[in-house]
């Protein structure tokens, strides 16, 4: 009688892993018709609604790309500190203080300061309160080996609540018209967007980032050492790698990233800061990042990807009246899959005679 | 301060822990085999949403726990097909069931938002809840906190009284002697992961049901993340736990009588922080006096796969 | 207690790319002391591993008391009596000793009735002298201590044969004692026990029976009076290796790289791992510490490339003060560590990332790396060292390991080192590929003053000018390798015996 046996494979060829992904965003669609089913409608009719809402006119296009920013940028934070196998879950808090960064810049500083001066100044501004938000979790995991997981976890909440505090009290618009806000920023302080539609330069941003960071991992210094401390610890000790140092700058650079994150959606898309800076974002960004194997290249793909899922759930949420968190449910569903995909590509089903 | 507001801070803390508690008594469970489950947010939500839904469809609250408990059960069954027999990266499929369960109970529990159901009423428990002082307080609440103050010394004497618990923790401190002792160590953290899911699972339904009462998207406000945390101050000990999850109830009850009094010692945004900071500030404290202890509190396979031998 | 005869019949083990057991046979009678004899890789314990039920065989047939059994597990293996003590004690540390007895047990099944198992420990305890506090954590126990509770382990689930693998490896001198009155003890009421190990005045002194095994097979089968002298049985144990044909010129000798005066360090656990260590390793010599495996040389090497410290002593690296040299001395020593794929390589990144590893200071300009230029390097190493990869973008896991070894070879000299520590360089490489390593690092004398590291004598033979035995973390001597009487004392040196 013969048995099959599960062999590992040392590398998955090429072909399995992209049928792989076939095969987990179909699996993933078919889940998905089940949760509509539980919802009481119609798979079909959702879906069909979904890729309307995404590809039903050039705005509903340019729609999903003003979506994916924010996620390419939370999908690299999430990846850079991935890297060296830190999780930085605190994308969501990160990017809020970016946004809150940015804004201290916009309502404070932009009227004393050439016009030409604000937006560079608010970019770094962001960066830096992002990061350094992602540097406090960094400096305890470091210095105390406190867990990042939770501890950027936690920051999230309380940067919400500050967030929520400052549009609600000190930095509220005294002008608004009821919908909670801080003034809206002065023209200066806009990120221009593209051609009439809501695309900003927030894009210029994400796709630099993804480029420099792509370069900057195969061929700096900073990027080898990033590789090997990532993928091998004890080769990296051998090799004398600065891995503490390391680990403070992949924090904080992740940090900045979100940050830069917060400041595209605060000064690119509401022009004030105000309730729904914080809808998901960086959670999101975990998933991307995961889906696309921590590859800058594939975040930006991956992050088109769900954004559109994203937009189809809003579109979702007009039209059928279905809450547009199916998206979520989408996406986590897809991760799981991917991950189930990746485990299976990495076997091969062979028979083994049993021995006598 | 007097008697009364003491009275008062003690009941809001308790109220206001229990969830928390049977959180971390299930996480407690899943990490002492060795199963990191990031995923109690997700169970947490998701338990609340299908309690409430049972009980608003059957108007028991029976089956409102049961149903509660069947579904986180089933998301924990998945996080454990992935971490035990697919040797998966723990972290990662936890907080994807995380974020699956947020975005599932968020979806459909659309329609159930603002709808109102039976609920827990307070069981006082005759003679003892007359007691002064502390008869209301502890012996005057709904029945799931009585299973919590059940629940405590129950985990307990399961893990280091009975041969269940000893095989758990053997499994978690070193799989391969517990499998050199004939001990299966999948089997082992499948029932203990499911466990600690279906727990969490009841802290949901306690939020939908007893405390706060009804469904609201995202009810548990992180306190799924709060019990991992917790469970690193417990140091894996179920009477650490109860205590960690008091003290965060007192934070809790802090907060609330000092916003309801008005009294501006700190800001009320601080005040709503400060679970969080208190969190962080556990988490400092235990890994420091641990970390300086030269060895780990932690189950040493926590988060690590096993495999056999030929 | 029934008194067990064991017989093990063609016992065959494979594993990928190792034969470990070739058809053995093996009779273990009751009532006795059996040793179980031979060095590193000879098979003692993989035999043992099956014998307990850990591993199953892929041929032979175990049979108990003239009954044939095949086993599944230790716990199948425990129900026929046979039971082991694994050199990596398999216990809980967190658990107290009690624990670790009831852990398996198949009663009592739901309440664990503490008080009566302390009762069982303590009177188990007494009885066979093997003294242990029922409440104590494993971890606060020394390991002698830990090893009298695996053993109670045994005898609670009335084991009739007990297998030691290297039991006195971790004992003081008063323990082995204690040790042996024990097992003694056992013997007498009619059990046997199994005694791995390489120490051969242990044998003399306990066994009633002593089987030596090399590469797999069973080369020897006797009592202790049949045995004419220790060096007899070192011999045995060793073999009398072919030195393969290395072409080795003679090279003048230089000044000292590695100068080591007194020098003592510890281990992990903060035990004394080697001390009173001196020697010096000269520009253009090949120096040889040889020893088994456990004896303190991979803490001493560690001490030497940085991995640790010394504890005390002096260490002089190019004539400075270790790890006062700074970046100049670090980059001229190249280290070509054990654990080629845990510590010495990344196998999930590319060739060129690998040959970087220790090197990439050097092509970094500005923060930016010379990928180009390191890439061009990788393809010339490849080539000069013949090592046989789809190209320098294939991953360092999809090498075999003599080619991992190459790369790594070839890395650590592309740095122009003037000391070269290699430890166990040719550790489960082919003829072939062991022969290209050898050739290489003796063409490095010439550049370099090398000190090696290997349990493997025919190496040693090979590639040394001056051999040192390291035994217990003292040298037990050291002498050139060109002394045919010193070069037959080295069996019986490794095994702790000194000249009689």
């Amino acid at each position: 009688m013969m048995r099959l046996r599960l062999e590992r494979r040392p590398v998955p060829p090429r072909a399995n892993r992209w049928g792989g992904y076939g095969v987990a965003v179909v699996a993933a669609f078919c889940m998905g018709g089940v949760v509509f089913l539980l919802a009481g409608a119609n798979p079909f009719a959702a879906y069909a609604a979904m890729a309307n809402g995404v590809f039903g006119s050039l705005d509903d296009l340019a729609e999903v790309v003003v979506k994916a920013i924010p996620l390419v940028l939370c999908g690299l934070a999430v990846a850079v500190a991935a890297k060296i196998r830190l999780w930085n879950v605190g994308g969501e808090g990160q990017l809020v203080l970016g946004g809150i960064g940015a804004s201290a810049v916009a309502l404070f500083l932009a009227p004393r300061l050439p016009a030409s001066g604000v937006l560079p100044l608010m970019l770094v501004a962001a960066f830096l309160t992002g990061g350094l938000w992602a540097l406090l979790a960094g400096l305890l995991k470091a210095k105390l080996a406190v867990n990042e997981i939770l501890t950027t976890l936690m920051l999230n909440y309380v940067a919400i609540l500050w967030l929520e505090h400052l549009y609600f009290g000190p930095w509220r618009d005294p002008m608004g018209m009821g919908f909670p806000g801080t003034a809206m920023f002065p023209d200066a302080a806009r990120l221009p967007r593209l051609l009439g539609t809501r695309i900003h330069f927030g894009i210029v941003l994400g796709l630099t980032a993804a480029v420099l960071l792509l370069a900057a991992l195969s061929r700096t210094r900073w990027g080898y050492e990033m590789r090997v401390i990532g993928e091998s610890p004890k080769a990296a000790q051998y090799a004398g790698m600065p891995i503490n140092r390391t680990i403070l700058w992949a924090m904080f650079l992740s940090g900045g990233l979100a940050g830069l994150a917060g400041m595209g959606e605060a000064s690119g898309i509401h022009y004030r800061l105000q309730q729904g800076l914080a809808v998901g974002y960086g959670y999101t960004g975990i998933i991307v990042a995961a889906l696309a194997r921590l590859h800058p290249g594939g975040i930006v793909l991956a992050a088109l990807f769900i954004a559109g899922i994203l937009v189809g759930g809003e579109q979702l949420q007009t039209v059928m009246h279905l809450p547009a968190s199916v998206g979520l449910v989408l996406e986590a569903t897809l991760l799981f899959f991917v991950l189930g995909s990746d485990y299976f590509s990495q076997y091969r089903i062979c028979r083994r005679t049993p021995t006598p | 301060m007097n008697l009364q507001t003491l009275a008062f801070i003690l009941t809001v803390a308790i109220q206001s822990s229990a969830s928390v508690l049977f959180a971390t008594i299930g996480e407690i469970f899943a990490e002492r085999g060795g199963v990191l489950n990031l995923g109690v947010e997700g169970m947490m939500l998701m338990g609340a949403l299908s309690g409430f839904a049972t009980a608003y469809l059957t108007q028991s609250l029976a089956l409102g726990l049961l149903a509660a408990m069947a579904v986180s059960g089933l998301l924990a069954l998945i996080h454990g097909v992935f971490a035990i027999t697919l040797g998966a990266n723990q972290v990662v499929c936890g907080l994807s069931l995380a974020i699956l369960g947020i975005g599932l109970s968020s979806f459909l529990g659309r329609p159930l938002v603002g709808k109102v159901t039976v609920r827990f009423s307070a069981w006082p428990i005759p003679i003892l809840s007359d007691l002064p002082v502390l008869g209301p307080v502890l012996f005057a609440q709904v029945p799931p906190i009585y299973l919590g103050y059940v629940l405590v010394p129950a985990a307990w004497w399961v893990l280091f009284h009975t041969r269940a618990g000893l095989n758990l923790r053997a499994v978690g401190e070193n799989p391969a002697a517990a499998n050199t002792a004939g001990i299966g160590v999948a089997a082992t953290r499948y029932t203990w992961t499911l466990c600690g899911g279906m727990l969490a699972g009841l802290g949901g339904a306690y939020l939908s049901l007893a405390y706060t009462p009804g469904w609201r998207e995202n009810m548990s406000s992180g306190q799924g993340w709060i019990a991992i945390a917790m469970v690193i101050f417990a140091l894996w000990n179920p009477w650490r736990a109860a205590l960690g999850t008091l003290l965060f109830g007192l934070v809790n009850a802090l907060q609330f009588t000092l916003e309801a009094r008005q009294i501006s010692l700190l800001p009320s945004y601080l005040l709503r922080m400060l679970p969080y900071l208190f969190t962080i500030l556990i988490l400092v404290l235990t890994t420091r006096s641990t970390g300086s202890r030269k060895r780990s509190a932690a189950p040493a396979s926590l988060g690590i796969p096993f495999e056999g031998e030929g | 207690m029934a008194a067990t005869a064991l017989r093990l019949t063609g016992i065959t083990k494979r594993f990928p790319g190792v034969l470990a057991c070739d058809s053995i046979d093996l009779t273990i009678d009751p009532g006795t002391v059996h040793a179980l004899l031979g060095e590193n890789g000879a098979g003692k314990t993989t035999l043992m591993n099956v014998l307990s039920g850990r591993y199953r065989p892929d041929a032979g047939e175990i049979s108990v008391a003239g009954r044939l059994v095949q086993f599944r597990s230790p716990k199948d293996a425990l129900r026929s009596g046979i039971g082991m003590v694994h050199q990596h004690l398999m216990l809980v540390g967190t658990h107290t000793v009690a624990e670790n007895v009831a852990l398996g047990l198949d009663a009592p099944r739901v309440l664990l009735r503490r008080r009566r198992l302390d009762d069982e420990v303590r009177s188990l305890a007494e009885r066979y002298g093997l003294p242990v506090d029922p409440h104590a954590r494993i971890d606060e126990l020394s390991l002698g201590q830990q090893q009298r509770v695996e053993i109670l382990k045994l005898l609670h689930r009335n084991a009739d044969v007990l297998i030691l693998d290297e039991p006195t490896a971790v004992l003081t001198p008063a323990e082995v004692d204690g040790l042996f009155a024990t097992l003694r003890r056992l013997v007498r009421e009619g059990r046997s026990v199994v005694f791995i190990t390489h120490k051969l005045e242990e044998v003399m002194e306990i066994a009633d029976r002593i089987t030596v095994l090399r590469r797999g097979r069973v080369v020897a089968d006797l009592t202790p009076a049949q045995v004419d002298s220790r060096r007899e049985l070192a011999r045995l144990m060793v073999g009398r290796e072919v030195v393969l044909g290395v072409e080795r010129e003679p090279v003048p000798l230089g000044d000292p790289v590695l100068e080591l005066r007194n020098c003592a360090g510890e281990d992990a656990r903060g035990h004394c791992a080697f001390r009173r260590i001196s020697f010096a390793v000269r520009h253009g010599e090949v120096l040889s510490i040889v020893g088994v495996a456990g004896n303190g040389q991979t803490e001493l090497v560690s001490a030497i490339t940085g991995g640790s410290r010394f504890s005390s002593g002096q260490a002089l690296l190019f004539g400075k003060p270790l790890g006062r040299g700074g970046r100049a001395a670090a980059e001229a020593v190249g280290y070509i560590p054990e654990d080629r794929t845990g510590t010495g390589s990344a196998p999930g990144l590319d060739l060129t990332d690998n040959l970087l590893l220790t090197t990439y200071r050097r092509f970094c300009r500005w923060g930016w790396l010379q990928r180009k230029a390191a890439g061009r390097l990788t393809e010339d190493a490849l080539a000069r060292f013949r090592v046989a990869a789809p190209g320098p973008q294939a991953l360092a896991r999809q090498l075999s390991g003599g080619n991992l070894q190459k790369l790594i070879l070839a890395r650590e000299l592309s740095k122009d080192p003037r000391l070269i520590v290699a430890e166990h360089p040719t550790h489960g490489l082919d003829i072939g590929a062991t022969v290209e390593v050898w050739d290489e690092l003796l063409r490095q004398r010439s550049r370099a003053g090398i000190l090696l590291m290997s349990g493997d004598l025919a190496e040693v033979f090979a590639l040394s000018d001056r051999i040192a035995v390291i035994f217990r973390g003292e040298i037990m001597g050291t002498f050139s390798a060109a002394d045919p009487d010193a070069v037959a004392e080295i069996g019986p040196m490794m095994a702790g015996v000194l000249q009689e």
